[in-house]
């Protein structure tokens, strides 16, 4: 099976990681992800304003060439995904939005919101199935103790990204026990790392860092998988004492398809 | 400067929030990660803006610490929304000719080695118009 994939700006240098073992890992469950071809960065942060234009247009054409392609859209950054999806909303949801974006972008019959969106995490849930991946599981991750890290892109704002249950959400954990592995479940998994305010307040993202890093060694987590470059390089950068890994990195060390390193 | 009803109207119109249904019970104010930074914290800006007292909003740091993660939206039991009247006071502020909360400038003494794209990209997205 084909999907369009949006890989995003972080993907292509600091966390390739993320990239690659998304890649290796869809090839070994039979996805094919086709790159859209000049993709432009989403910008980090969807901007909720209802008049705001230009910086949501960059999603619009990713979710336009999806929709022409007649293929899901796959993400695998929390953040792409994030304001990919919101973008989608706003596309099906405000008029006055959709008409400016689409007289400005002239695309050839319009676009307003067709494209369905996952996330790669949805992917592997929604169309590859768990069961599968466990049947193609070759490492099993027996014995491992992993707390997954959801942040907040993942899941909120709920009522577009419906993705999971967003105070309790289950499909990293299930990965996880897909993979073998013990899921730790911890209070503040879908508590926020500190995101781009390590720019204006480095000690605030240290406090929202540790209090998830301390929080998670507690319920006995020997390491921590994460869907968003920012997260890691928040709970990384902050001292954290375990391993934080992507969860595509996990993935494929258990398909047995990790193989090479990246370079970085 | 525009009058403050205008300022309100327009800062509803952006964010979309109906801010009259706010039952003061200060759930987002609780839960927000940012609330020991903030000067005026989430149910205060929903209530400010009801009330029309945007000024003292428009000139607070307290703009540029709101983390968007959602928390207050996902959990005000009114659906009020406040991230999004925090993000429409603070487009209202950064859209003024010369007010970005950051340049191009200040790139050179947050880039480390480690530094994510994502995070420059973000933190332009949230402090520069
Ligand atoms: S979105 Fe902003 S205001 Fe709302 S809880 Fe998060 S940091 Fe606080
Ligand atoms: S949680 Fe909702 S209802 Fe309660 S104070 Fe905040 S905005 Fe108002």
């Amino acid at each position: 099976m084909k999907v369009r994939y949006f890989p995003g700006c972080t993907l292509k240098n600091r966390a390739k990681d993320l990239d690659t073992y998304a890649y290796r890992s869809a090839e070994a469950l039979g996805i094919t992800p086709e790159e859209i071809e000049n993709w432009q960065c989403c910008g980090g942060v969807f901007t909720t304003a209802r008049d705001e234009v230009a910086t949501k247009l960059a999603s619009v054409r990713a979710l336009k060439d999806a929709s022409d392609s007649n293929l899901p859209l796959v993400t695998v950054c929390s953040a792409c995904h994030n304001v990919i999806k919101q973008t989608n909303h706003a596309m099906q949801t405000n008029k006055e939005f959709s008409d400016k974006v689409n007289r400005y972008l002239e695309a050839d019959g319009g676009y307003n919101g067709e494209a369905e969106v996952y996330h790669y995490l949805e992917m592997l849930r929604d169309l590859v199935g768990f069961e599968k991946v466990k049947e193609r599981v070759v490492n099993s991750l027996k014995g491992k103790k992993i707390a997954a890290y959801y942040g907040c892109l993942l899941l909120r704002p709920h009522k577009v990204m419906r993705m999971d249950d967003p105070e309790n959400p289950t499909v990293m954990e299930d990965l996880l026990r897909a993979l073998g592995a013990d899921a730790v479940v911890y209070a503040r998994r879908n508590e926020c790392c500190g995101g781009y305010i390590s720019v204006e307040s480095p000690d605030a993202a240290k406090k929202n860092a540790n209090a998830i890093l301390e929080n998670a060694k507690a319920a006995g987590a020997e390491m921590i998988i994460t869907a968003c470059p920012l997260c890691k390089y928040n709970l990384v950068k902050n001292g954290a004492d375990i391993p934080v890994v992507y969860f595509t990195e996990l993935l494929a060390e258990a398909l047995g398809v990790k193989g090479e390193p990246n370079e970085t | 400067m525009k009058h403050n009803n205008d300022l309100r109207e327009e800062i509803l119109r952006m964010s979309g929030v109906d801010t009259a249904k706010c039952m003061k019970c200060g759930k987002c104010s609780a839960t927000c990660p940012a609330y020991d930074e903030m000067e005026y914290h989430p149910h205060q800006f929903v209530g400010m803006v009801e009330i029309g007292e945007i000024e003292p909003l428009l000139s607070s740091e307290s703009l540029y610490k709101c983390l968007s993660c959602f928390a207050c939206v996902d959990r005000c039991p009114r659906g009020v929304a406040p991230a999004k009247v925090v993000e429409a006071v603070r487009l209202t502020a950064i859209r003024r000719q010369g007010a970005n909360h950051m340049t191009a400038n200040d790139v050179p003494l947050i880039l480390e080695t480690d530094t994510p794209p994502q995070l420059l990209v973000s933190a332009f997205r949230k402090y520069t118009k």
